[in-house]
């Protein structure tokens, strides 16, 4: 029926309706105007306008990983395209799910060097789960509901969507299936019981257990599965950076952070267990270091993960099991029931006792007397005055590493950041898009001088929305991170790693409608973190901490090295 | 160790460079690769010889497995199987040489389907050491060009890659 028939542009808008998307981020221009014109005539969705397309998709991927839903950006042709390619790069490394709508020239102007046109689905390609270029206005529903099933299901990821500006003139009849199916794209969903069966057994059998956990465990919802499994067991567990939440980190069996700038007991741990179970998680360089010096000690590994191109990639495993992580830990626990066997409680007991020798060393300990800003404090007192609860987005550098060693989360998608990619200019927009998902919760946002002004545009964006952010500035004056390197591998040639020339924050803040307050002295941060969620509730908070500039991130397992081989404060 | 390895794909504009780009940003090696769509034109079957540890094949074949329009993937190095490569070669076939030519494409049961007053183009069909025995046979200043296609891979007996 010709009345039933609608334009690519107002399909695209239908789709995302029907799809039970809230919010789209996104930046107009040529190619989406007339996507944009009708984003204008409906009201399914808000549309929030950025300052530039990198931080569109920075706010779509953190709404995506603090609620579990596809975010979802719309970007247009050449530039806005190009400019998405870093938000679309972090959200790949990470597994975030996203959708990613960008115009492109029309169809007969494509590959003539067309004014704003680059070959987005070439360009793409290495940085995304799977991307679409719409040649056929039949085909545009049909393919944006490919898009949001692919970039959820499985290990999630981005999917980008190309649509040439004459596919979103053209109408067709609009229906949205409801499901889909595809012969060349299933994810395996239930682990295989044999080897859960194997598992379990050998969980049971460890002398020396260590439970470690990813990002897999927070992306697959997992976190009450995993902690349900490390309690009933009472073996130690550790997370990733990626996995800080999905298990409440205040609880003693939680032994920190592993890895780079992991704590010695969850560093010990990993290396000295006889039985390791992976969950969600991938071995990666900056988690275990070097993988042979790994493997020079004995043990078995289980590694339980949605996507087997993660297992046996670094590390070889003993017991893969491929599947949604949830189910196979479900599986696991009513085995473990079930099971007349009991670990072995003295050599658990040794073990714990082991554990808690290198624990004693208080590895997070740094000095409480000084006159200067510890930026390891501003983190403790923010914690306290959030009482915990807070989301925290960071950017990052140093200050990333602080707010994960020192902010324990007890949930899971609590905490955001660019843990693969290390996109620097992530946090700002990435406090965006979960204050919009949640708009009555505490958000903050700790950054460095030098990643805040990545995306230091984004504070109108703030301003438009009224997004009551609170931004925790821990400026040292220099790219920390950087200067760390350089003062431990460089004999401290410190190459452009001092920024001179900083803006006045406070009147910056100022300048974008918001609060900006100015902290020298350690006596207060306390105060203004009060006045940030206290009495500046509703404002967008910009707090500068002139912190110690020499402080660094301790402990550190330099690059190539083994988790054993620490440097210690 | 050598491994050939078929995939079924769909067959979309854009699967080729999935395939071509995974390799080599994830710095593996392609000895050859061939691609035409199979008697369903909606699935194009690809065939790529590569070069790798037990570790790196196991790894291609999951990373592309993990491709969205990849269908299928068969190693087809884990049984057994038949794999043929296609040549042209473009031979001096003067004088002395046009009986010698003759004779050497017989001898490899090639077919000459080309001929002018100085050249033979010559058809030869075989496994790629069976074409690599026939450039070794020819005076290398009797040989003008040669084309191949690599190779392409199919499993034997009831070894069937189909969906």
């Amino acid at each position: 029926m010709a009345d039933m028939e609608l334009t690519g542009a107002e399909i695209v808008v239908r789709c995302l309706r029907d799809e039970g998307i809230k919010h789209v981020f996104g930046y107009p221009g040529g190619a989406v105007l007339d996507i944009y014109d009708a984003i204008y005539k409906q009201t399914a969705f808000e549309h929030i306008l950025v300052r530039h397309e990198q931080a569109a998709v920075h706010a779509a991927d953190a709404y995506a990983r603090s609620t579990g839903q596809v975010g979802v950006a719309i970007v247009t042709s050449g530039p806005g395209a190009t400019n998405a390619v870093t938000g679309i790069a972090t959200a790949y490394m990470d597994s975030i799910p996203l959708v990613v709508i960008s115009g492109q020239v029309p169809t007969a102007a494509i590959g003539q060097d067309a004014f704003q046109e680059v070959d987005t689905v070439g360009i793409t390609r290495p940085c995304v789960k799977h991307n679409f270029l719409i040649k056929d206005v039949r085909d545009l529903a049909i393919t944006l509901k490919k898009a949001f099933y692919i970039a959820a299901t499985g290990r999630p990821g981005p999917v980008v969507v190309d649509v040439p500006k004459d596919i979103t003139q053209h109408r067709c009849a609009y229906e949205y299936p409801a499901s889909v199916s595809m012969r060349s794209y299933n994810p395996t969903g239930k682990g295989h019981a044999g080897q859960i069966k194997k598992a379990v057994q050998m969980l049971l059998e460890a002398r020396r257990p260590m439970i470690y956990t990813g990002g897999g465990v927070v992306l697959g919802n997992a976190a009450p599965q995993v902690t349900d499994l490390v309690r009933t067991l009472g073996y130690p567990a550790t997370s990733t950076l990626m996995g800080l939440g999905g298990y409440p980190a205040p609880d003693p069996l939680f032994l920190g952070m592993l890895g780079m700038h992991g704590t010695i007991e969850a560093n010990m741990a990993m290396q000295h267990c006889d039985v390791l179970l992976a969950v969600g998680a991938r071995f990666d360089d900056r988690v275990i270091g070097n993988p042979k010096h790994f493997s020079k000690e004995a043990r078995r590994i289980i590694h339980i993960d949605v996507d087997p191109s993660s297992i046996s990639k670094r590390v070889r495993v003993d017991v893969p099991i491929v599947g949604e992580v949830a189910q196979v830990l479900d599986e696991m626990q009513k085995l473990i029931q079930a099971s007349t066997e009991q670990p072995d409680q003295a050599a658990l007991k040794a073990w714990w006792t082991q554990i808690e020798l290198w624990r004693a060393q208080d590895c997070l300990k740094y000095d409480r007397e000084s006159a200067l800003i510890k930026p390891q404090y501003v983190i403790e007192k923010l914690y306290e005055v959030t009482g915990g609860q807070a989301y925290i987005t960071s950017d990052v550098g140093q200050h990333q590493m602080w707010a994960a060693q020192y902010y324990p989360f007890d949930q899971p998608r609590r905490w955001i950041n660019s843990g693969g990619l290390g996109t620097m200019g992530f946090g700002l927009p990435a406090a965006m898009g979960v204050q919009m998902a949640h708009p009555d919760a505490q958000v903050a946002c700790v950054t460095g001088e030098g990643s805040i002004q990545m995306n230091i545009q984004e504070l109108s964006t703030c301003k438009e929305w009224k997004l009551p952010i609170k931004v925790i500035l821990l400026n040292n004056g220099y790219l920390g991170m950087v200067r760390q390197w350089q003062e431990f591998f460089y004999e401290e040639r410190y190459a452009e790693s001092y920024m001179t020339s900083l803006p006045d924050f406070v009147k910056l803040a100022e300048a974008y409608g918001h609060v900006g307050i100015r902290v020298e002295k350690p006596e207060d941060v306390e105060p203004a973190l009060r006045d940030a969620f206290g009495k500046y509730k509703d404002r967008l908070v910009f707090i500068n901490f002139l912190t110690d500039p020499r402080e660094n991130v301790f402990p550190m397992i330099p690059a190539g090295k083994g988790l054993s081989e620490m440097i210690l404060v | 160790m050598r491994h050939i390895l078929s995939l079924l794909m769909e067959n979309e504009s854009g699967a080729l460079s999935r395939v071509s780009g995974l390799f080599s940003a994830r710095g593996y090696n392609i000895e050859s690769l061939t691609v035409a769509p199979t008697e369903d034109a909606t699935l194009s079957r690809m065939t790529i010889v590569t070069r790798g540890s037990e570790d790196v094949i196991e790894q291609i074949t999951k990373q592309l497995n993990k491709l969205i329009d990849v269908v299928k993937v068969q190693d087809l190095s884990d049984g057994s199987h038949i794999e043929r490569e296609l040549m042209l070669v473009k031979v001096r076939a003067s004088g002395d040489l046009r009986e010698e030519m003759k004779r050497l494409a017989d001898i490899f049961r090639g077919s000459i389907i080309d001929v002018s007053d100085k050249t033979y183009t010559v058809e030869l069909t075989g496994p790629g050491s069976k074409l690599d025995a026939f450039l070794q046979a020819v005076d290398p200043a009797a040989i003008l060009e040669t084309v191949r296609t690599g190779a392409s891979g199919i499993g034997r007996g009831d070894r069937i890659m189909k969906i």
